[in-house]
């Protein structure tokens, strides 16, 4: 009897203090709440703002209000912006550049990744890690140069690249290609080897391995790669602000700084809205391939 | 329909000969299994006779025309692959298609072929599906299925069974054979597991270290391995191997194992080894020709006690083992003969079935 007690004594004084799995996961929530939040309202107040303050007027914006409420709403930014001949050029030239570029880049990367990635030839290991150096280079430092080259080219040649928007369909892809390869060379490296081999065993070459097994196969990673290209072409703000000039040459980022900006006055109305309907286009897609987008990102984590 | 012939086939890799001059003629409607533990060269072998390895030396011919240059889609060979390596965004259909699509055979001729295969394969309610729906053993049918409708010169197989569950597996290599038998194309088939080698092949080749060490029918192989490597790889649980001194008894050769055990050798082998009288070898005998004593009159028995150490009771039959000379030996027994643990069990050797192996060489005598 008394041992017993003893016994029972002693568990109890040796039981270990066991969490909670359910308090836990409490706690993990909370915090992702509280920096979910904290980054929401980070991140989304610029755009909040910007649309706020497209909607009133410039004696509004100026006027000492309450710089958060639109007291008397306008569209007028918007239709003055969008009928403006100007605006719709800088959008058109974005639009075309944007995706001439993303076609050159996905023309270039897809073949350079597929031979990168499985047709094992001598350097292809240090051509992949060359081609992604390339693209670490920053563009702040390569303005110059190509600048003085285009120049250097009219001068022997004749043509003139400078100041003129198709310029940027040969300096964009110089960022886009190299990345875009990079990450394709990555999803391609994660279809398993013998894919192709039995690819090759049922009678394909390499043209027919590529489009017909590859590129369905790492359909998300190429999506992931397309926004890429098309975000960085789309936003790239140094290149057309050095290389071109010309109002009608511009595309929508530098446009909007050099058209909307007189001087030293900002009207600052029609800069957010144009901002903003700058932004949409990325933004769309974006919502579209979100999916494909993530998947892309995080392929080769696990086996697809 | 083909023959493969194979002749003084190298391959290196750097300075590392994985395969070394190997020559293997395989007939037409054969199929062979290559065997042989990881890293043989087995996998190799195969994968040069597809074309997906280049080959340092030596030839690879087909029906006679020497292939080592012909690039693998035009050697009309068919590969089943371990992972399976189905097409992830093609449904069963497309899969099993996609080489006669390649090909652009007439609609028709491709839906007869697939679906015959189906029906080979009993997977006719599966067309429609993605890879990713199926389960491993479907896969692995899908795989074969694409084989089978190209109707190529060769089958060749690496691992195909490897990824499946035990159960599974079996069935799929009576699938397998059953499949070679409808179809009659030549074939080769890779795998580490004797049990698949024994049971399908109509020829085994056993590999080890880059050589083919012996070739033949799989009885053949069990009864009759050229050397120690082959011995003790083929058969399950393996052959026993116990240190040996050959010894000159009157008339006769004994076998002495201990200072208390020695087996008569069998009148009929006393010309084949007298030669090595006085020679430390090694003496290899199988656990089923090991077993209990018991009065069934055949000759060349020998009987000996044993301290049983452990026993496996499988059901049909029981496994003991025990040491002679610290060496440890498996027997089969009947479940019946009463072995327990610590106790003594009178044994009986089937010395028609013994082989001696000299050391040096590994050959069997």
């Amino acid at each position: 009897m008394s041992a017993v007690t003893v016994e029972s004594v002693d568990r109890s004084a040796r039981r270990p203090r066991y969490g909670s799995m359910s308090r836990d996961r409490r706690w993990a929530l909370r915090w992702s709440y509280f920096f979910l939040v904290l980054f929401a309202i980070f991140f989304l107040m610029p755009p909040i703002y910007m649309f706020i303050t497209s909607l009133k007027t410039s004696a509004e914006i100026s006027a000492a209000t309450n710089p958060w409420w639109v007291f008397n709403p306008t569209l007028s930014n918007y239709v003055e912006l969008l009928t403006s001949n100007q605006y719709q050029i800088f959008f058109r030239n974005s639009v075309l550049v944007s995706l001439i570029v993303v076609t050159i880049t996905m023309i270039i990367s897809i073949p350079a990744a597929f031979a990168l990635a499985r047709m094992k030839f001598w350097g292809s290991a240090t051509l992949a890690t060359g081609v992604f150096l390339t693209y670490l280079v920053p563009d702040s430092l390569l303005f110059i140069p190509l600048f003085k080259m285009f120049a250097v080219f009219d001068d022997w040649t004749g043509i003139q690249l400078l100041n003129r928007w198709y310029v940027l369909l040969i300096v964009y892809p110089t960022l886009t290609v190299p990345f875009c390869t990079w990450i394709m060379i990555g999803y391609f490296a994660s279809i398993p080897k013998e894919l192709d081999e039995a690819a090759l065993m049922d009678g394909a070459n390499y043209r027919q391995i590529l489009f017909r097994v590859f590129i369905p196969v790492a359909l998300p990673g190429l999506i992931a790669a397309t926004i890429f290209a098309f975000t960085v072409s789309w936003a790239q703000f140094l290149y057309p602000l050095a290389l071109t000039t010309s109002q009608d040459q511009l595309v929508l980022p530098v446009g909007i700084i050099t058209s909307l900006i007189k001087g030293d006055v900002f009207n600052w109305g029609q800069i957010m809205t144009g901002a903003l309907l700058g932004a949409a286009p990325p933004l769309i897609i974006y919502a579209f391939l979100m999916d494909y987008y993530i998947a892309g990102l995080t392929a080769g984590a696990t086996k697809g | 329909m083909a023959q493969v012939t194979l002749r003084k086939v190298v391959k290196k890799y750097d300075e590392v000969e994985a395969v070394s001059a190997i020559d293997l003629d395989i007939a037409d409607k054969e199929f062979v299994v290559l065997v042989g533990p990881s890293g043989c060269g087995k996998s190799t072998t195969l994968r040069m006779i597809a074309g997906l390895e280049e080959i340092t030396g030596g030839e690879i011919a087909v029906d006679g025309d020497v292939v080592n240059d012909v690039p693998p889609k035009d050697r009309d060979m068919a590969m089943v692959f371990q992972n399976y390596a189905l097409y992830p965004h093609m449904t069963v259909h497309q899969n099993m298609s996609f080489g006669l699509r390649l090909k652009k055979y007439p609609k028709d001729e491709i839906e007869r072929r697939v679906q015959e295969a189906a029906r080979i394969l009993d997977i006719k309610e599966l067309l429609d599906r993605k890879p990713r729906q199926l389960s491993g053993g479907q896969r692995q049918r899908v795989a074969m299925g694409r084989a089978i409708v190209r109707n190529p010169k060769v089958f060749l197989f690496d691992e195909p069974l490897s990824n499946l569950d035990a159960k599974l597996r079996v069935q799929m290599r009576t699938e397998i054979k059953r499949v070679h038998q409808k179809v009659r194309t030549t074939t080769v088939y890779v795998t580490h597991d004797q049990v698949e080698a024994m049971t399908l092949a109509d020829r085994v080749v056993v590999m080890n270290k880059g050589k083919i060490e012996q070739i033949g029918a799989p009885n053949f192989l069990y009864h009759s391995p050229a050397t120690r490597f082959v011995a003790g790889f083929i058969g399950s649980p393996s052959m026993n191997f116990l240190p040996c001194r050959l010894e000159q008894a009157g008339e006769g050769l004994n076998v002495r194992l201990s200072d208390t055990i020695a087996f008569a050798v069998p009148a009929e082998r006393v010309a084949r080894y007298r030669g090595h009288v006085g020679q430390e070898l090694t003496f290899g005998i199988r656990p089923e020709h090991l077993t209990e004593a018991k009065a069934n009159g055949s000759k060349n028995l020998a009987t000996f006690d044993a301290g049983i150490e452990v026993v496996e009771p499988m059901g049909n039959e029981t496994m003991v083992f025990f040491t002679i000379k610290g060496t440890e030996v498996c027997a089969r027994t009947d479940p019946n003969a009463g072995a327990k643990v610590g106790s003594a069990l009178k044994m009986a050797a089937h010395l028609d079935h013994m082989h001696l192996i000299d050391n040096a060489s590994g050959r069997v005598l």
